[in-house]
């Protein structure tokens, strides 16, 4: 399902419309659809995740409002809509009410550009992953305005560390999809396509193998840088409830924080469908299934995972998060990219032909590669606290008891 | 240091995650969401039918707590010492001593007594005229059941009794006297030694609930000419 | 390069998530760094101290019930203790064993919630540990309720014994706990204990150095995580705590880590307790009957048991009336929370929420 076949639906329903008109009228209509369907994703992710994180924390979670609670997100969203929208007198208005829409956007035009067969919805563009990390940035923006304008300390403090932690994750994420790039490049030449390797519908061609399986280094700096950009646990400290309340959404309520909810539960839905576009083969799989089910069920899994994380791992501080941005991730990322290019280049030029078998070893030095590259980073960088708990007695007041 | 610990943390959850143990801390209130076994099961109380045979008789039942539609009613396990509301009271037993009125930390409870002008037995000779408890101050210390002598005051096992209006929570001598008395075992062993359960058994008349049977007419001679 | 801000003043509570209740902190920062601290406390005041000026001695046991409300048993414990010493009342030996176990389950309830609830301020979304130490917990409650009836407001203990000997299925519920309980240990330490994410956030993070801990006489874990071996279960061995063999745990540069080690640990030692106690516990009465308005003599008495979170003392003074003249209580909470601000200064906002969590104080007995 894409633009092409609505336009062509259009035409055939409606013969002897003007050519603009029905690529206007098809654009709209199917944006409706997609927008649609991802609204409700995100609620149904919103039942998901309190499911499931209930479940791990053995507690039942919601399950009163209709089968196993499937309509909670409902109930919510009605409550939200009927509450009052209050707005702080000193608020910037204009940016106060324009932040929700800026952070919710962004989140919904990443859904454009993935291929869900073996084009996007939006038809095919050629810079696919440049329009995502280049969208996925405006979060950094919408976090700022709707902290600044509602003149709260709480949230100013939120969105001061957001905007720091964004900014620095912005490049480790970009430096591990150079090296996916530059794989797919590769691939892509040897096989002759004319696919451009910055196109999602192009990585997910070269990808005979999962590239994370090709890459496991890549493939974790950025589910790691991901996973900070959409500001969940380990790295959500722009929100961190137990210190601040809120964090940037403090002011805000009713209809308003019901977008910042579906956004922030819509977040590990798309950052999902990116991974699995970009690393886990996509729409590839199992040849008898539809690639958009195996699409699906792809996203589900990696966001079952991310639920996961999220109920086990507590929240780093602030400090810490940007030196692991900047003295973890960003060397890591740099090992990456030079070792996949030369390991690369080495079994290129050796008959300039990479068969499957060749990809398989370059995936076994890979995974050795990057088990020392982290076994030496941790080593150099790591935290050097003190690794035995021993106790230490003090010399105040330390009476040797004697027992009877 | 490389994140070892952190894969155990969550292989740990994993195994919470699964583990049929380790499930649910939380208890279902007032009503439990059951699937179909379940359901069945609740059914046979009364109808002693086999699961299929519930199966075939009842398939819309059976569908709906397919899809967690059906809840039954449920209770947390409760021990029968619990000290919960709706306090029992026996008048026969009650001889107006007012013990509970002074022990009561707070002096929530107010008695008036009179004379009854019959004084023949044990415990007739006042009559108690107003005996009203303020369950809005009430703290559930129980400790105006074990200061009663006579066995006469009880602590409730009900905890669900909320109104809309404070005067409504107070309880009057009418209300005492009217109720079903379920007495909790708290401070009471001859309750318990009975495995008296308020919450599974029947009310409890006054004569059942003493630590002693009332002495019979020559025991109570005996007794008295000793002296 | 110094680069200069201007301080902002942020005030932490009294409505915050993670203040343990209503307590206000006025907090300086200069970036995220924090300059200056200011605890306000009081907007719990009960007057827990003059409502006891005029209550029977046997009522002030429910008064004792709400001042540490996730620890009722221990405070039951150290009042009526100090009444039995004002006014020379015997106990029977099985309520003293009675009395050891009650305030060892509590105190293994009362180090869940407080290592629980430092994990939650870490951050872990919805409390995962959290929720595993409230089902181990509810197990303790439930058999609070076979003894007495109540979960939290226990008002178990009188002067003179205790209310109720324990049921038989008390017994049996206990030695489901006691084969349980280790395992369930382990699991959370090893859940906790070896996560990078909290050994960074914790490790070297709001150092109580032994010499602030002992002049500014902080108790409890929080005492002994900087490495001071002192314990009144060893020190002054009240009940029957001479007949039991059990360690005191400590740490070793009293940081927040530390403070939580020493409570998991001591989880473990309270384990040992309760074995021993139920291998040895005699039969015989649980209570020496006193009168309900009992007169203690003219004078007066201080005792103080090893609480949850410190020396949990009672101070009562008797002019021979039914109720005592003053009663003063020395709440490990309220004492431990003083070095408050110098665990803080210098550090950062995320420190504060996990320094002042590993504390581990209740508002109740804060501001009595």
């Amino acid at each position: 399902m894409n633009i092409n076949n609505f336009q062509n639906i259009i035409n055939s329903l409606i013969p002897g419309l003007p050519t603009w008109l029905v690529f206007i009228t098809s654009a709209i209509l199917i944006s409706f659809i997609v927008i649609n369907a991802v609204v409700i994703t995100g609620a149904l992710t919103v039942w998901l995740e309190r499911r499931l994180l209930a479940r791990i924390q053995s507690r039942l979670g919601p399950n009163r409002w209709g089968p196993f609670g499937l309509f909670t997100p409902v109930a919510d969203l009605i409550k939200m809509i009927g509450k009052e929208d209050t707005v702080p007198a000193t608020a910037d208005k204009k940016i106060f009410n324009l932040a929700p829409i800026v952070l919710l956007v962004p989140v919904l035009l990443v859904f454009a550009v993935i291929p869900m067969s073996n084009n996007s919805f939006l038809g095919q563009l050629n810079i696919g992953i440049l329009f995502i990390v280049g969208v996925t940035g405006f979060n950094t923006l919408a976090v700022f305005m709707a902290a600044w304008s509602s003149r709260n300390k709480y949230a100013l403090f939120g969105a001061m560390r957001g905007v720091a932690m964004l900014l620095s994750y912005e490049v480790p994420m970009a430096l591990s999809i150079i090296s996916i790039v530059l794989t797919t490049n590769f691939l892509l030449n040897i096989d002759g396509s004319n696919l451009s390797a910055l196109s999602l519908v192009g990585i997910v061609q070269a990808q005979k193998i999962p590239f994370f399986i090709l890459q496991p280094l890549g493939a974790l700096i950025f589910v790691t840088a991901a996973s900070a950009e959409m500001s969940r646990a380990p790295f959500d400290m722009i929100e961190s409830e137990s210190e601040l309340g809120a964090g940037y959404h403090t002011e805000y309520s009713g209809i308003k924080f019901a977008i910042f909810q579906l956004t922030e539960f819509l977040a590990p839905v798309a950052t999902a469908a990116i991974i699995s576009v970009m690393f886990a083969g996509g729409i590839k799989g199992l040849s008898f299934i539809p690639g958009s089910v195996i699409l699906v069920v792809k996203i589900f899994v990696i966001v079952l995972i991310f639920i996961w994380i999220r109920a086990t791992w507590p929240r780093l501080r602030v400090d810490q998060i940007m030196n692991f941005a900047w003295k973890f991730l960003l060397p890591l990322s740099v090992i990456n990219i030079f070792s996949q290019a030369i390991i690369l280049q080495i079994f290129y030029s050796s008959d300039s032909i990479i068969t499957i078998n060749e990809l398989w070893t370059i995936a076994f030095i890979n995974w050795i590669l990057a088990g020392i590259s982290i076994f030496l980073l941790a080593k150099l960088f790591g935290h050097k606290g003190r690794d035995k708990n021993i106790p230490i007695p003090s010399k105040l007041a330390n009476m040797e008891f004697t027992s009877e | 240091m490389f994140g070892f610990g952190l894969i155990k943390g969550l292989l740990i959850t994993f195994k919470n995650l699964i583990l049929p143990s380790r499930l649910f801390t939380v208890h279902q209130y007032p009503d439990r969401k059951v699937g179909p076994i379940e359901l069945a099961r609740y059914h046979q109380d009364w109808q002693n039918t086999s699961f299929i045979q519930f199966v075939i008789n009842n398939p819309i039942k059976t569908i709906k707590s397919l899809i967690g539609l059906i809840s039954i009613q449920d209770r947390y396990p409760q021990h029968s010492r619990f000290r919960g509301q709706e306090f029992g009271w026996y008048e026969n037993r009650c001889t107006g001593c007012a013990s509970c009125a002074k022990y009561c930390p707070l002096g929530i409870i107010k008695i008036e007594t009179s004379r009854s002008g019959v004084d023949l037995d044990e415990g007739q000779k006042y009559k108690v005229d107003v005996f009203d408890i303020d369950m809005g101050r009430c703290m559930f210390c129980g400790l105006c059941v074990e200061a009663c002598p006579y066995d006469a005051l009880f602590m409730g096992s009900g905890f669900e009794e909320s109104k809309y209006f404070r005067q409504e929570l107070n309880i009057d001598i009418n209300n005492l006297k009217n109720n079903d008395t379920k007495p909790s075992n708290w401070f009471r062993p001859q309750l318990e030694s009975k495995n008296y359960d308020p919450r599974r058994n029947g009310a409890l008349e006054w004569d059942q609930v003493g630590r002693h049977q009332k002495p019979t007419d020559t025991d109570q001679a005996n007794k008295w000419s000793k002296r | 390069m110094a680069f200069k801000t201007e301080p902002v003043t942020i005030n932490l509570g009294p409505q915050h998530p993670s203040t343990h209740g209503v307590f206000r902190l006025k907090v300086t920062f200069d970036g995220e760094q924090i300059v200056d601290a200011e605890p306000v406390i009081g907007y719990m005041h009960r007057g827990t101290e003059k409502l006891a000026e005029e209550r029977s001695y046997v009522q002030i046991v429910t008064l004792t019930d709400r001042l540490d409300w996730v620890s009722s048993m221990t405070n039951n414990l150290a009042y009526v203790r100090t009444v039995e010493k004002l006014a020379n009342i015997d106990v029977p030996i099985r309520a003293r064993y009675l009395r050891v176990l009650c305030s060892e389950l509590q105190r293994i309830a009362s180090h869940l919630i407080a290592t629980g609830f430092l994990m939650q301020e870490l951050g872990t979304f919805g409390g995962t540990p959290l929720m595993y130490c409230f089902r181990e917990r509810e197990k303790i409650l439930d058999m609070f309720e076979m003894l007495c009836g109540a979960r939290i407001t226990l008002s178990y203990m009188r002067p003179g014994g205790l209310v109720q000997d324990a049921p038989p299925e008390f017994w049996e519920r206990l030695k489901i706990f006691q084969k349980e309980m280790p395992g369930y240990v382990d699991e959370l330490e090893s859940l906790i204990s070896d996560n990078e994410v909290v050994l960074a956030r914790t490790k070297n993070v709001g150092i109580l150095s032994d010499r602030v801990a002992v002049d500014s006489s902080v108790t409890g874990p929080m005492l002994r995580a900087s490495g001071v071996r002192w314990d009144l279960r060893k020190a002054d061995p009240y009940e029957v705590y001479n007949s039991l063999h059990f360690e005191i745990p400590i740490g070793s540069v009293g940081d927040t880590f530390d403070r939580y080690f020493v409570r998991i640990n001591e989880i473990r030692e309270s384990i040992k307790i309760i074995n021993q106690v139920v291998e040895q516990i005699p039969t015989g009465p649980i209570r020496t009957e006193i009168p309900y308005f009992f007169k203690p003599p003219i004078g007066n008495a201080y005792t103080s048991v090893e609480a949850p979170k410190g020396e949990l003392g009672f101070y009562l003074v008797s002019d021979g009336g039914i109720s005592p003249y003053r009663c003063h209580i020395r709440s490990p909470s309220f004492i431990n929370l003083t070095v408050l601000k110098d665990l803080l200064v210098g550090s950062t906002m995320a420190d504060l929420i996990v320094v002042f969590g590993s504390i581990d104080i209740v508002m109740g007995e804060v501001d009595r």
